[in-house]
C-alpha cells in the first residue's frame, strides 16, 4: 500500500505511521467541523445583530419625514408642549399611537434632559439651541417622563406623563384643548390650570412652605419684598408675578420662577387669579 | 515597648513640630491618611443622610434644596478630598520609597507642600459648606453653576487648589521612580504597585491642569460674565462638559490605577506565587493611562454631540476593557494553583476582583450607544461608578491598608473582627448598589430628592444596605484603632512578602533602611525564595 501523504503530512513509511495519521485525521476533521460552526455563528451574529450597536444609535438621528412635530420647552421645573395647530399642554404630552413623533426641544434656562424610560429615548435639552429626538409609540397608555439632567431644587418634580392615545382620541383632545375652560366656573378652570400648568410644583394651596409662597390666603396680603419695600398682592401683582416673575420677589424666596409668557393665554391668567382669590376666602374662614 | 523597635519613624524625632515640619515621606503619608479618613467619614455621613432621605418617596428627611447640597457635597468630598488622594498620597507616599529601596521621595519638601496645599483646599471646601454649600452636583455643569446662588466659587476654588496638591504628588513620584530605585533594581524588577503609581502620576500631571483651567474659567464666568459657557452671551454650555470630562474621565483612572497596583501586590503575596504576566500588568497600566485621555466623550452621548464623535468615543471606550481584562485574567492566573491564605488583605483583594468585574462589565453596557441613551443619567450609572470606585478603588485601598497596617504601626489587628467587618461591607455594598442597577434600568433618574412610588421597594432595600455597609466601617474603625494600643507586635514581615519594605523593621526607622538594600531576588520570586519572617 502506497501512502502519498496529504496537505499536512509527508508520506508515512513505518508501522507507526498509519495509527498516528488516523488520529491526526480524526482531530483534523472534527476541528474543521467545530471551526465551521464557530465561524458560522460569528458571521451570522455579525449579520443578524448589527443594529444593536452603532445602527441602533444612528436610528435616533434619522427622523422620518412624515413625523408629527411637537415643540418641547424645558424650564425650571416643568415641560411645556406646543402642538402643530396651536394647542399647548404642560407636563402632559399627548401623542397618537403608531405615528412617528418628532420632538424639537430647547430650554429657557439651564440644561434639562428629556427621558421616557418606556421608549428608551433620552436627549439633553439646551438653552439657545435646538436638540431633537423622535419616537413611534407602539402601545397606548401613560408613560413616565423624567428630567434627567440635574436642574435645581425641584429637579425631581420636573416629571410628567406621555399619554399615547388612539388617532381619534388625539384629534378630540386637540379640539377640546382649544376650547378648555368653556362652560365651567372660572375658579374651577383656574384650579385645573394650577395643576395642569405645574404651579403645583412650587406653590401649595394648604399653607405649606415650598419653593414659592403658598397661595392660601395670599390674595390681599401685604408682602415684604427682596431689596426692601412692600407690595399688596392684588390682581396686577399676581399678573406681573406670572409674566415677569423676577420684577418683585417676595422676601425669603429665590428668584427662580420662570416666566409664563407664551405658556398661558390671557383667559388662563384671569382664571388663575380668580382661583388664587378664591383661596383667600376659604383660608380666612 | 515589647516587640516594637525602639528607634522608629513614629517616635524619632519627637514633638508636634517635628510632625508639622517633617520631610519624612512616612509621616507625610500618615498625615494624609488621617486627613482622607476624616473626609471619608464626612462623605460617608452625607451618603447615609441621602439614603435616609430616599427611604420613602416623599422627602423623608430634608427639603429638596438641602438634599441637592447633600449629594453635591457627598460627591465633591469623596472624589476630591478622599478618593483621588487616597491611595497615592497616603499608602503610596508611605510605601513607594520603601518598595524602591530608597530613603525618601525625590522632593521631600514638595511632598510636605502638597499636604499643606491639600489642607488649604480642604479648608475652602469646608468653608463653602458653611456659607451656602454648592448645589450643582460635583460636576458643576454650566449654565446651572453660573446661575445658582450657592457658594460655587469657594467650592471650585478649593478643588482648583487641591489640583496642585495632586500634581505635586504625581511629579514627585515620577522623579522618584526614575531616579531613586535601589542599585540593581531595573524597571522590570520594580513591584507592580510602583507601575500603578507611575501610570497614575502621568495622568495627574497631564490632566489636572485642564480641570484647573476649566474651573478658573467657571469662576471668571460667575464673577465677570465673560460668556464662555453662558448661552445668553453666545457661550456654549456643552463646551464646559468637554473641558470637565477631559480631566474627569482620566481622573477616574487616577482613582483606579493605584488600586490595581495594590491588588497586583497582595494577590501575589497571599497566593504565595509569582505574579502571572508581570509585563502585561505593567504595560496595561500605561495602556489604560493612554486610552483614558481619549474617551471623555462617552459622558456626552445624549448632550447633542455629533453621531460620528459618539461612535468613535464608544469604540475607544470599549478599548479600555482590553487592558482591564488583561489585568483581571493575570490576577486570576496568579491565584490559580497558588497557596492561598485568606488573611484580611486577601479577603479585600477577592472582594475587589468580584466587585470591580461587575463595575467594569457594566461599563461596557454604558459604553454601548443606544443602551447608554436609556441608561444615561439614571441610577444605573450611579451603581456602575460605585462598583468601580467603591467596589474597586476603596476595596483595593482597604486591601492595601490592611496589608501595610502592620508596617505602618508595627502592630497587627484582629483577623476575626477584620472578617466580620469585611463581610458586613460586602453584603451591605451589594445590597446598596446592586439594587441601583435595577432601579436605573427601570428608569429612576439620579439626583432626585423625591421619586415615584413604583421605585420605593428598591430604594428602601438600597437604604437598608447602606446601613449595613456603614456598620461594617464602624467595626473596621474600632478594631483598627484598638490594634494601635493592644495589637500584637507584627515583626518585620508578617505576611511573608518579598518586596523591600518587609526587610526593614515595623515601624521602619526614619530613613527606612539601616543599610542601602541589595536586590538579590525579584519582588515575586516565591518559587525561588523563602521569605524571612523575622
Amino acid at each position: 500500500m502506497k501512502d502519498n501523504g496529504n496537505l499536512f503530512l509527508p508520506p508515512g513509511h513505518s508501522t507507526i505511521a498509519p495509527g498516528t495519521d488516523a488520529l491526526f485525521d480524526f482531530i483534523y476533521y472534527t476541528s474543521i467541523v467545530f471551526f465551521a460552526i464557530v465561524v458560522f455563528v460569528i458571521v451570522y451574529s455579525v449579520w443578524r445583530f448589527r443594529p444593536w450597536g452603532f445602527k441602533g444609535y444612528l436610528r435616533l438621528f434619522i427622523i422620518p419625514k412624515d413625523a408629527l412635530e411637537i415643540k418641547v420647552t424645558g424650564q425650571r421645573w416643568f415641560w411645556s408642549f406646543d402642538y402643530p395647530d396651536g394647542a399647548t399642554s404642560v407636563n402632559d404630552l399627548v401623542v397618537p399611537v403608531g405615528k412617528p413623533v418628532k420632538l424639537l426641544m430647547s430650554s429657557k434656562d439651564v440644561i434639562h434632559s428629556f427621558f421616557v424610560p418606556s421608549f428608551r429615548i433620552k436627549m439633553d435639552v439646551l438653552p439657545n439651541r435646538y436638540t431633537m429626538t423622535w419616537f413611534e409609540a407602539t402601545d397606548t397608555g401613560a408613560y413616565d417622563l423624567f428630567c434627567t439632567e440635574y436642574c435645581g431644587a425641584k429637579h425631581s418634580s420636573m416629571i410628567g406623563k406621555v399619554r399615547v392615545v388612539g388617532e381619534r382620541e388625539y384629534a378630540q383632545w386637540l379640539e377640546s384643548s382649544s376650547k378648555a375652560g368653556e362652560g365651567m366656573p372660572v375658579e374651577d378652570y383656574g384650579a385645573k390650570l394650577y395643576a395642569q400648568k405645574a404651579c403645583i410644583t412650587c406653590h401649595s394651596v394648604d399653607g405649606k412652605a415650598s419653593t414659592g409662597p403658598t397661595f392660601l390666603g395670599l390674595f390681599g396680603e401685604q408682602v415684604k419684598l427682596e431689596g426692601g419695600g412692600t407690595a399688596t398682592v392684588d390682581e396686577n401683582y399676581l399678573r406681573e408675578s406670572i409674566l415677569s416673575p423676577q420684577a418683585r420677589i417676595a422676601l425669603g424666596y429665590q428668584p427662580v420662577m420662570p416666566t409664563f409668557q407664551g405658556v398661558l393665554k390671557d383667559k388662563q391668567i384671569d382664571a388663575l387669579i380668580a382661583y388664587i382669590k378664591s383661596l383667600k376666602e376659604s383660608g380666612s374662614k | 515597648m515589647d516587640g516594637i523597635p525602639a528607634y522608629n519613624y513614629l517616635n524619632t524625632p519627637k514633638g508636634w513640630k517635628s510632625w508639622l515640619l517633617t520631610r519624612d515621606h512616612k509621616r507625610i503619608g500618615l498625615m494624609y491618611l488621617f486627613a482622607i479618613m476624616f473626609f471619608f467619614l464626612i462623605g460617608g455621613i452625607f451618603a447615609l443622610l441621602i439614603r435616609i432621605q430616599l427611604l420613602t418617596p416623599n422627602q423623608a428627611l430634608v427639603k429638596p434644596e438641602t438634599y441637592n447640597q447633600l449629594f453635591t457635597l457627598h460627591g465633591a468630598v469623596m472624589i476630591f478630598l478622599f478618593i483621588i488622594p487616597s491611595i497615592p498620597a497616603s499608602l503610596g507616599n508611605f510605601v513607594l520609597p520603601q518598595l524602591l529601596g530608597a530613603k525618601d521621595v525625590a522632593f521631600p519638601r514638595l511632598n510636605l507642600a502638597s499636604w499643606y496645599i491639600y489642607v488649604v483646599g480642604a479648608l475652602f471646601l469646608i468653608y463653602s459648606m458653611f456659607s451656602g454649600a454648592a448645589d450643582t452636583g460635583w460636576t458643576f455643569y454650566t449654565p446651572y453653576s453660573t446661575q445658582t446662588t450657592t457658594s460655587v466659587i469657594a467650592t471650585t476654588l478649593g478643588v482648583f487648589i487641591l489640583g496642585f496638591s495632586s500634581i505635586f504628588t504625581g511629579l514627585n513620584f515620577i522623579v522618584t521612580i526614575h531616579k531613586l530605585r535601589a542599585p540593581g533594581m531595573t524597571w522590570f524588577s520594580m513591584p507592580l504597585f510602583c507601575w500603578g503609581l507611575y501610570a497614575t502620576a502621568i495622568i495627574q500631571v497631564l490632566a489636572t491642569p485642564v480641570l484647573g483651567i476649566t474651573l478658573v474659567l467657571l469662576i471668571l464666568e460667575r464673577l465677570f460674565s465673560i460668556g464662555i459657557f453662558d448661552p445668553a452671551m453666545g457661550g456654549d454650555p456643552v463646551l464646559y462638559q468637554h473641558f470637565f470630562w477631559f480631566y474627569s474621565h482620566p481622573a477616574v483612572y487616577i482613582m483606579i490605577l493605584p488600586g490595581m497596583g495594590i491588588i497586583s501586590e497582595t494577590i501575589s503575596v497571599f497566593s504565595h506565587k509569582k505574579i502571572f504576566g508581570y509585563k502585561a500588568i505593567a504595560f496595561s497600566s500605561l495602556g489604560i493611562a493612554f486610552v483614558s485621555f481619549m474617551v471623555w466623550g462617552h459622558h456626552m452621548f445624549t448632550s447633542g454631540q455629533s453621531e460620528i464623535a459618539a461612535m468613535i468615543f464608544s469604540f475607544l471606550t470599549f478599548l479600555v476593557g482590553i487592558p482591564s481584562g488583561i489585568k483581571v485574567f493575570n490576577w486570576l492566573a496568579t491565584m490559580y494553583k497558588g497557596s492561598i491564605s485568606l488573611a484580611a488583605p486577601m479577603i479585600y483583594t477577592i472582594m475587589f476582583l468580584i466587585l470591580f468585574s461587575i463595575g467594569g462589565l457594566t461599563g461596557i453596557v454604558l459604553g454601548a450607544l443606544s443602551v447608554n441613551v436609556h441608561m444615561h443619567g439614571t441610577y444605573f450609572v450611579v451603581a456602575h461608578f460605585h462598583y468601580v470606585m467603591m467596589g474597586g478603588t476603596v476595596m483595593a485601598f482597604l486591601a492595601g491598608l490592611h496589608y501595610w497596617w502592620p508596617k505602618i504601626w508595627g502592630r497587627l489587628y484582629s483577623e476575626f473582627w477584620a472578617r466580620v467587618g469585611a463581610l458586613l461591607i460586602f453584603i451591605g455594598f451589594n445590597m446598596t448598589f446592586f439594587s441601583q442597577f435595577i432601579l436605573g434600568a427601570k428608569g429612576m433618574p439620579r439626583r432626585y430628592s423625591t421619586y415615584l412610588d413604583q421605585y420605593q421597594p428598591l430604594h428602601g432595600f438600597s437604604s437598608v444596605g447602606s446601613f449595613v455597609l456603614g456598620a461594617g466601617f464602624v467595626v473596621m474603625a474600632v478594631y483598627l484603632i484598638y490594634s494601635l494600643f493592644r495589637g500584637r507586635p507584627a515583626g518585620n514581615n508578617p505576611w511573608g512578602g518579598l518586596t523591600l519594605e518587609w526587610t526593614t523593621t515595623s515601624p521602619p526607622p526614619p530613613e527606612n533602611f539601616i543599610e542601602t538594600p541589595k536586590i538579590t531576588h525579584g519582588p515575586y520570586d516565591y518559587d525561588k525564595v523563602i521569605a524571612d519572617n523575622g
